[in-house]
């Protein structure tokens, strides 16, 4: 059966895209059908992220519309073949989209057999970031160990526990997962940023995984290849953990500690205060 | 670190600032605006009237007041915690009402 999951945060720019990608590519290479599914009608990204922008004809609102089908939309993935991008639109039509020809897409997508579905949500909690989430059966919230970031999750939950099909239909309530991105453990111990621990406190949601500060997220995005294809990278390891974990396997989390050195790499760096630099 | 340092009151870090400042601010939204939101919002708008009218009355710093609710057996208490200017009450620097709800 088909699981629809929808990546949310609220606030913009903490790495829902990047999620996105990376969370539908490292389910597509654990072997699951898998579709990415662009919310953000007039921001289109994840083409950009994921690597197929050249390749978009179609997007889920020429669909909807009933303009093209779903598999003219749909672009197959030239590195994984079980990986899918349904690209959004750039039309500035507010309006273009709305719950029952989703619902019509989601549909379609289940009967073709996809086994996970990935609907990367807009920020916001308008009415795009509200499609986004109306048909999930899990969440992952995405947040930045920072005060605005964490208060929007919160508002999130409260929208994902509220306004969504599940909800409106009596159902069990969409399981939310915690994703920390941009994790610094190192500022974290100082106390110079909100740990782990404050989070999972403060939002009371299951912790899936954090993806340490790297910049290897950038050098993916920069060659639209989602960062979790690349395995010897940090942050592509800590998303692969996180997708094992959400498949429901035992991972043990690797980046949450601030890794202990020995004595001579100690006596030959500076000092971790000295050694912060932006 | 300079060697002086060691002497000064351990300042509280920022991120426990940060955790502070968000577990009100989180608790206060979650009664308003969905999650652990009561009823009709019944205590959310007593809240803000509260709020309302305090506000009115000038020295108040609406930072130095708390609104909280409590479960308490099958009631809730609500518990107002009002810091108002020394001036104007030199003997006691803290109002608290308490009124419970059945």
């Amino acid at each position: 059966m088909a699981k629809v999951i929808v990546v949310t945060s609220g606030k913009g720019g903490v790495g829902k895209t990047t999620s996105s990608a990376s969370v539908a590519a490292g389910l597509a290479m654990q072997g699951y059908k898998t579709v990415a599914i662009d919310f953000d009608v007039g921001l289109r990204n994840l083409d950009l992220v994921m690597g197929c922008e050249r390749r978009v004809v179609y997007d889920l609102v020429n669909v909807v519309k009933g303009e093209a089908t779903l598999r003219q939309a749909l672009i197959g993935d030239k590195r994984q073949e079980k990986l899918h991008v349904l690209p959004a639109s750039q039309t500035r039509d507010k309006d273009a989209l709305d719950f029952e020809g989703v619902g019509r897409v989601m549909q379609e997508l289940v009967d073709m057999g996809f086994d996970y579905i990935i609907c990367d949500s807009p920020a916001g909690i308008e009415k795009g970031a509200q499609l986004a989430m109306y048909y999930a059966d899990e969440a992952i919230i995405v947040t930045n160990p920072e005060v605005s970031s964490v208060r929007d999750s919160d508002r999130i939950v409260g929208l994902l526990d509220a306004k969504t099909r599940r909800a409106k239909e009596g159902l069990d309530p969409i399981k939310c997962h915690l994703l920390v991105s941009r994790y610094n453990p190192q500022r974290a111990e100082r106390g110079e940023m909100l740990s782990i621990d404050d989070i999972l406190e403060l939002l009371g949601i299951e912790l899936l995984g954090a993806i340490p500060e790297s910049q290897s997220v950038l050098n993916a995005s920069n060659q639209g290849i989602p960062v979790v294809l690349e395995q010897e990278s940090d942050a592509g390891a800590a998303y692969m953990d996180a997708v094992k974990r959400f498949l429901g396997e035992e991972q043990p989390h690797r980046f949450l500690e601030v890794e202990k050195k020995g004595f001579f790499s100690r006596l030959f760096s500076p000092t971790p205060r000295n050694a912060y630099a932006g | 670190m300079a060697w002086y340092e060691i002497f000064k009151r351990e300042q509280p870090t920022t991120a426990s600032v940060a955790k502070d400042r968000l577990q009100i601010i989180i608790a206060r939204e979650r009664r308003t605006l969905g999650r652990d939101a009561d009823g009709e919002g019944r205590i959310a708008k007593l809240q803000q009237e509260l709020l309302a009218v305090i506000s009115k009355y000038e020295g108040v710093d609406l930072d130095q007041v708390s609104v909280k609710v409590d479960k308490c057996g099958n009631g809730e208490v609500l518990e107002l915690n009002i810091l108002l200017p020394e001036d104007e009450l030199p003997d006691s620097d803290r109002l608290r009402t308490r009124a419970a709800f059945a």
